[in-house]
């Protein structure tokens, strides 16, 4: 047996398990959780300087708390317990006044004047869309809302196709629901079209086959995809020249809401794809591809917002000739898409950065295809990677789209401005109640959306658990 | 030990043809201006077992990842089943489909489930229905001793497991050539055995198996040949007895004495 000089076995063998013990009180619970978060920095005194901590450490606590509070109080008193909730029939500016300024509230009153915001409602909302037809953005909104919640709730069947339908008919649907359709499509370019494309599709398929040589081989797929892309366009238009019987209402018509969220959906939803193209471009071997990428992220990025949208809605049509008019609103829409596009592009090229070299590697030695490497194997996990950055994304794009209305565009912050000029309305609360009422309905999208995400994340990754 | 161990597996199915998998004639390949792959002349015979060893840096790795094009040679002639390597994306992916690779970090694909790896490639490359991929999958999920992970995510799964998942999955594609580039040298002691079994089991099989790896005692068992690689060439190339009892080259002595001699 080897000892040590001081007769001390150096050996140790454990013959029992060390208890399981419960944590002390400092680690768990509710008195855990107060003592870690808030007491924990204000509780040593066990030296004069350590006091002095504590103490300035408490005082600095009581502080915040009484600012944060003070303000928070403040706010809730504004919009609800000295708001006031309605006004009587007829009764407008009045119903929001204090008696100095020949109203009947008590002097020194200061809080929301809703009425204001209800009687502003519909132009909030709508725009100056006809008050009779005002279903139809209704009914666009509520399929699509139905169809996002369907897709959002796991349990549901067929999501997946759900999901198609939101991204191919649903936009065609709500064109025509909110424009009125019935466009003056030219039938014979569109029977053109469709030929052409039935025309493409074979000859797709008979290279598929084989039957027209090796180089026609390699691009059977092209040809397949160009011919469906005719068709489809084909589709759309014919689609958009039947006359549906609804009235048709112009863009310039549309406003509030229904705006910001046209605008906002429309980026949102044509940025991801885009995006991605361009993220994979940019990472392409192929010097064309990659140059191009480039060059439209860097284009798109280096210019402001603001530019985008006044040189597309002011410039652009003294570029055009003469007859070839665009929709205000669809070359605002053209400038968001683009603009978010490249913002997008980087934020998914980082995710492409970030994967391991082995997982293209891995994919690559199955033999599957650069195609379906990307859609199976490399964009699932560089997506679910930048989660947040794709979500800032969306929400930074929600919130420029304000900056419409400096095409006078009128979404929900200009609407709201523009309520202002109704003198028969006009308090001195006209304001801060407009613009609190907006701020609740953009935090509302935006905080949504973040919850939304970090529930995303929350999921994908504990169903990986690495 | 060594001898005896090497008596204990079962060479029944384990013969070599004159049917020519691979063949590599004049490859020399450069990264930059660093020449990796030195004047590279190699032949595999259906049902051969391969293990090539040498130094880090020797480009070990590197040959064995132009058989699938994972690394591009520049001068000399790669023909893997018949099929010319070249820049030609049809012949590639066709390689691809009949080779299969096992790499030293498994390379697994971690948002998806063990089973879900495994029927992935016959799923789209093959084009094989779901459920005859998924039979296929378990089939060799039991080869490899794991069916009962099958639902697993590889995050889940311990490094020698995740290595033999990686194992089923090349498997699953049914390829007539298995690369192994280092499967062993990211894992544990304790796991590396679990590993080179399923190997043996593999070489057993009939497998035609190209090697990178410093596991001697595997080459002893299995190979029917080893390839020594220094600075980019093949130095010595024997049958693991000769190799290991009567290395010629002074490199190759070097290196077995540094290896073997702790």
């Amino acid at each position: 047996m080897p000892q040590k000089t001081d007769n001390k076995s150096v050996n140790f063998v454990r013959t029992e398990a060390a208890p399981l013990l419960p944590p002390p009180a400092s680690e768990a619970g509710i008195t855990g959780w107060l003592y870690q978060n808030i007491f924990n920095s204000m509780s040593d005194f066990s030296s004069p300087v350590a006091t002095i901590k504590s103490v300035l450490m408490g005082l600095l606590t009581i502080f915040l708390l009484y600012v944060g509070l003070g303000q928070f109080w403040a706010l809730l008193d504004f919009s609800l317990f000295s708001a006031v909730w309605s006004a009587p029939e007829g009764v407008k500016r009045e119903a929001c006044l204090t008696v100095d300024k020949g109203g009947e509230l008590p002097s020194g009153w200061h809080g929301a004047c809703w009425p204001f915001v209800a009687a502003k409602m519909k132009f909030l909302m709508y725009g100056a869309y006809d008050n009779d037809q005002l279903w139809r953005p209704n009914v666009t909104a509520l399929i699509g809302l139905i169809g996002l919640a369907w897709v959002m709730i796991e349990p549901l069947p067929y999501r997946r196709y759900v999901g198609a339908f939101l991204l191919t008919i649903y936009p065609l649907i709500a064109l025509i629901l909110l424009t009125g359709g019935n466009f003056d499509t030219d039938y014979n370019s569109v029977t053109v079209i469709t030929i052409l494309g039935l025309l493409l599709i074979t000859i797709g398929r008979q290279a598929a086959a084989g039957r027209m040589g090796q180089t026609a081989g390699e691009f059977a797929g092209m040809f397949g995809t160009f011919g469906w892309i005719f068709i489809a366009y084909a589709a759309v238009n014919a689609t958009l020249g039947v006359d549906f019987n609804l009235r048709q209402i112009g863009t310039n018509d549309w406003g509030g809401l229904l705006i910001t969220l046209v605008v906002a959906v429309t980026g949102i939803v044509a940025s991801l794809p885009l995006g991605i193209v361009l993220a994979l471009g940019r990472r392409s071997h192929m010097p064309v591809a990659r140059i191009l990428s480039t060059v439209f992220i860097e284009f798109w990025r280096g210019v402001p917002l603001i530019t985008v949208l006044f040189m597309a809605s002011v410039m652009l049509p003294l570029f055009l000739p003469e007859g070839v008019n665009f929709d205000n609103l669809l070359r605002a829409l053209i400038g968001v898409m683009l603009f978010s596009a490249a913002y997008m592009a980087e934020v998914i090229r980082g995710g492409l950065q970030a994967m391991d070299k082995g997982q293209f590697e891995g994919a690559d030695a199955l033999g599957l295809s650069y195609w379906q490497k990307m859609r199976l194997i490399i964009l699932p996990q560089a997506l679910t990677h930048v989660i947040p950055g794709i979500v800032n994304t969306f929400i930074g794009l929600f919130k420029d789209t304000t900056l419409v209305s400096i095409v006078s565009i009128f979404d929900m912050l200009g609407a709201v401005q523009s309520t202002y000029a109704d003198p028969s309305w006009g308090t001195p609360v006209q304001d801060e109640t407009g613009y609190l009422f907006i701020v609740i309905i953009y935090f509302v999208f935006c905080f949504g959306m973040s919850r939304y995400s970090m529930f995303m994340e929350y999921k994908l990754s504990t169903s990986r658990k690495n | 030990m060594a001898k005896a161990e090497a008596q204990n597996i079962d060479r029944s199915k384990m013969k070599v043809s004159d049917e020519v998998v691979v063949s590599m004639s004049g490859v020399n390949k450069w990264y930059g201006t660093f020449h990796v792959l030195r004047d590279i002349n190699l032949t595999v015979n259906k049902g051969e077992r391969i293990v090539i060893c040498g130094p880090s840096g020797s480009g070990k790795s590197t040959l064995i990842r132009c058989l699938n094009r994972l690394e591009e040679h520049q001068v000399g002639d790669i023909n893997v089943h018949g099929i010319e390597l070249n820049s030609d994306v049809k012949n590639i992916e066709e390689i691809r489909r009949e080779v299969g690779m096992v790499f030293q970090h498994f390379n697994l694909f971690p948002h998806l489930t063990i089973l879900e790896n495994c029927t992935l490639a016959p799923i789209w490359v093959r084009q094989m229905p779901k459920k005859d991929a998924e039979e296929i999958a378990m089939k060799y999920l039991e080869t490899v001793k794991i069916p009962e992970q099958a639902h697993k995510y590889p995050g889940q799964l311990s490094g020698g497991q995740q290595q033999r998942v990686a194992i089923a999955r090349a498997l699953c594609m049914q390829p007539q050539l298995m690369l192994f580039d280092e499967p062993t040298s990211a894992l544990d002691p304790e796991m590396i055995k679990e590993v080179l079994d399923t190997m043996v089991a593999l070489a057993e099989d009939g497998m035609t198996m190209v090697c990178v790896t410093h596991e001697m005692g595997f080459a002893r068992k299995v190979a029917n040949r080893v390839i020594f690689m220094d600075e980019g060439q093949i130095i010595e190339e024997k049958e693991p007895e000769e190799f290991f009892n009567n290395p010629e080259n002074d490199r190759t002595k070097l290196f077995l004495s540094q290896i073997l001699n702790h």
